[in-house]
């Protein structure tokens, strides 16, 4: 049993939160280029152009890359053969996002669903961290991190067809689901589809998807298809960055598909901005 | 063809007249930060026949809440917020004399109906440049609603604060135009 300390958690976590806020991953900042490179509307290409400039400004001045600088998401595996000393493991996940968005000088955009309050007394600091948890084999603890603004967050669709709705049935939804977006949700967009499981599973897994590296490829041959169909067909939308029209939409389209129940076939689309702010790290 | 234009605060309905959407500006003077919460007690005051805490008459309103500013910083990074939330309020504000917004994504017709028949245009900035154009905000002063914290209501100085004219007083939606353009039927 290898045993983990409480700090050791809070420190890391605190660590990775003001680093993605300024330092737009390698994925990310290349897929931004390679959309710079590709874009046919002039006028997409100088915001594009300009996002790079914030991301360049960002990074080397420690400046968060968004003002929006999200809910703390993580996914976290824990190996079987760990013990947290000092303290519980989600507890120092919070603390350590508390600390991550207050000295980093980080904007806390948690409130309460009605009052719409936001401050320490109800919700604390950027608290709750959404946290979702898994065991696993082993002796350490695997931590994906993303910070998620309320943008891109809000043009996310979960829906359970009907079985004969199939791959048809999922491509339209999602062409649906970006088409009605426009230029809300911070285009180019990566965009996270969770196909099967039940309703919740297909939306946990639309999220994760969007913690994948932009770039590369489905394990799943028949999966890595239907996201370069679904990317060609988002594309032809013409909705460019920032809605101005162009041919750069999306950066990625990313699946992750589950097992299902033979009466149902859930579909979830979760999207992330063109500042995909995401690490990953083992302790 | 998209025209550039400099721009200083406040903008009068000659100024306005004379934008169309896709043209560029670089804006200069005065701008009040107002989101959600903000926006509702603006529209609350007016409700009930009170001053508001600044004069609309010509002014431009930035839909931004800002990240707490660095030591020695007048403010974060400060890119613009989705405008559709403002939707309901923002009619109110036209009609009382408020001349420009920044924020991004689309507006309903009720903004954009109230943009032709008062004269005033809505602006979009780059979503998600908040670091870019954090820098060209030279003061800021919170100036009612501090308990809102990033969604209380400052007054910034702003320097060459670069934007793109999405909708007009004439009708034109930026966005569409654009879309069309490079739409694969």
């Amino acid at each position: 049993m290898r045993e983990i300390a409480y700090q050791e958690i809070v420190k890391n976590v605190r660590d990775i939160i003001v680093y993605s806020a300024s330092n737009l991953p390698e994925d990310a900042l290349n897929a931004m280029k390679e959309a710079y490179k590709n874009e046919k509307s002039p006028v997409s290409k100088e915001v594009l152009k300009q996002l790079l400039e914030n991301a360049d400004i960002a990074s080397s001045e420690a400046r968060p890359l968004c003002q929006d600088t999200g809910l703390a998401v993580f996914f976290v595996k824990i190996g079987a053969d760990v013990k947290v000393v000092g303290g519980l493991l989600k507890d120092a996940i919070n603390e350590g996002t508390e600390k991550g968005y207050i000295e980093g000088y980080l904007r806390a955009s948690t409130c309460h669903p009605f009052t719409r309050a936001n401050n320490k007394d109800t919700v604390g600091y950027n608290l709750p961290a959404i946290i979702h948890l898994d065991i696993v084999e082993g002796d350490k603890i695997d931590i994906e991190y993303a910070a998620k603004g309320g943008g891109s967050e809000n043009v996310s669709r979960a829906r359970v067809f009907p079985p004969a709705a199939g791959k048809q049935g999922v491509i339209d939804y999602v062409r649906e689901c970006i088409s009605d977006a426009g230029p809300n949700p911070c285009p180019p967009l990566t965009v996270g589809v969770g196909i099967g499981g039940t309703f919740e599973k297909a939306v946990i897994s639309s999220k994760h998807a969007l913690f994948r590296n932009i770039g590369s490829v489905n394990e799943d041959p028949e999966m890595a298809e239907l996201e370069d169909t679904i990317k060609l067909e988002l594309n032809k939308l013409g909705i460019g960055t920032m809605g101005m029209g162009g041919t750069e939409t999306v950066l990625a389209v990313h699946i992750e598909s589950n097992p299902c129940h033979i009466a149902s076939l859930p579909v979830s689309v979760n999207v992330q901005c063109h500042s995909s702010r995401h690490t990953h790290i083992t302790i | 063809m998209s025209k550039t234009y400099h721009l200083t605060t406040p903008l009068s309905d000659e100024t306005v007249s004379e934008l169309h959407s896709g043209d560029i500006v670089y804006l200069s003077g005065t701008v009040y930060t107002a989101r959600d919460a903000a926006h509702k007690r603006l529209v609350d005051l007016l409700d009930e026949g009170k001053e508001l805490p600044f004069d609309i008459k010509g002014a431009v309103i930035y839909f931004v809440g800002p990240t707490p500013p660095k030591p020695g910083d007048p403010i974060g990074s400060a890119g613009p917020t989705t405008s559709y939330r403002m939707d309901s309020y923002s009619p109110r504000l036209i009609a009382e004399g408020l001349k420009g917004m920044i924020g991004k994504g689309k507006r309903n017709k009720d903004v954009t109906d109230a943009c032709q028949e008062h004269k005033a245009v809505y602006f979009g900035a780059t979503g998600g440049a908040g670091a870019l154009l954090g820098k060209q905000i030279k003061s800021a002063e919170v100036i009612a609603y501090e308990e809102l914290g990033p969604e209380a209501v400052r007054k910034l100085e702003v320097v060459d604060f670069p934007v793109t004219v999405v909708n007009d007083t004439y009708g034109a939606d930026l966005y569409k135009i654009g879309r069309a353009q490079y739409e694969v039927k």
